[in-house]
């Protein structure tokens, strides 16, 4: 592979029904590139608590996947409210999700450590108001 | 353990993929909290919850696991039935409470997936 393979989303805020279809679809699309089963589910994962987060904090936003030869990059862009503190939002158990964005199982404060657990590196960049753009790689 | 030795044990009620009870599983993990579950990985384990939302279903399907039970008596619903289908995911009910049911594999020998990536 020379070029990357770029896969693009839009991740809907509305619907937490819906919520992980995009992490859903590129499983799919790494499996079919015949990428080794741990890092599609490191990939998948990561995503996937992303595309969560993005729902429950910032009314969705975009999805954009590439594949190289080297690595996976995952980069999730929203236009929500921005992290005011990102060093607390890294901590396990942190969360500002509601009492009902937790009976449906999510707002454990696991995302973002779940995010850095299962990637290799991962940046935030985040402005108060203007939203947040996560990037993530796994290394191939 | 074969999938239909947790049928049997929990007394529970098969949903879906019945053609996949003779497969192995390796390791369980109980919890209603999703992203509880996502900080372990295990291949070929069963999720015991009580929260019967798609996201279960998505939950699994991330973490490569290959049985869902309910327990607590909740049912999931159809669309969550289905995607279970197009994952090949099994899917069992049972009236035990989580505690009991996951005592009950736990004695009967499937041990828990307290292992990090």
């Amino acid at each position: 592979m020379s070029d990357a393979l770029v896969f693009h989303f839009d991740v809907d805020g509305e619907n937490f029904t819906s919520a992980g279809q995009a992490s859903t679809q590129v499983k799919k699309n790494l499996r079919q590139l015949g990428l080794p089963p741990d890092i599609i589910r490191r990939v998948s994962i990561a995503m996937y608590e992303g595309e969560i987060n993005m729902v429950i904090h910032a009314d969705g936003g975009t999805a954009d996947v590439s594949v190289t030869e080297d690595c996976v990059e995952i980069v999730l862009k929203d236009s929500g409210p921005g992290i005011p503190n990102v060093e607390q939002a890294m901590q396990e158990g942190f969360s500002t999700a509601t009492d009902s964005i937790r009976s449906l199982g999510f707002g454990a404060g696991m995302g973002l450590p779940n995010m850095k657990r299962y990637t290799d590196s991962m940046e935030i960049d985040t402005e108060i108001g203007v939203g947040t753009t996560i990037t993530m790689r796994v290394n191939l | 353990m074969k999938m239909s030795t947790i049928r049997d044990l929990l007394g529970a009620e098969v949903l879906c993929c019945e053609e996949n009870l003779d497969h192995d599983v390796f390791s369980a993990c109980g919890s209603d909290m999703m992203s509880d579950v996502l900080m372990y990985v295990k291949d070929q384990a069963v999720l015991l919850t009580g929260l019967t939302n798609p996201q279960v279903i998505r939950t699994a399907e991330m973490m490569d696991m290959r049985c869902i039970v309910f327990v607590r008596s909740k049912r999931p619903n159809e669309m969550m039935i289905s995607m279970a289908e197009d994952d090949g995911i099994v899917m069992m009910a049972t009236t035990m409470r989580m505690y009991d049911a996951c005592g009950t594999l736990y004695t009967n020998g499937l041990i828990g997936t307290a292992a990090h990536v």
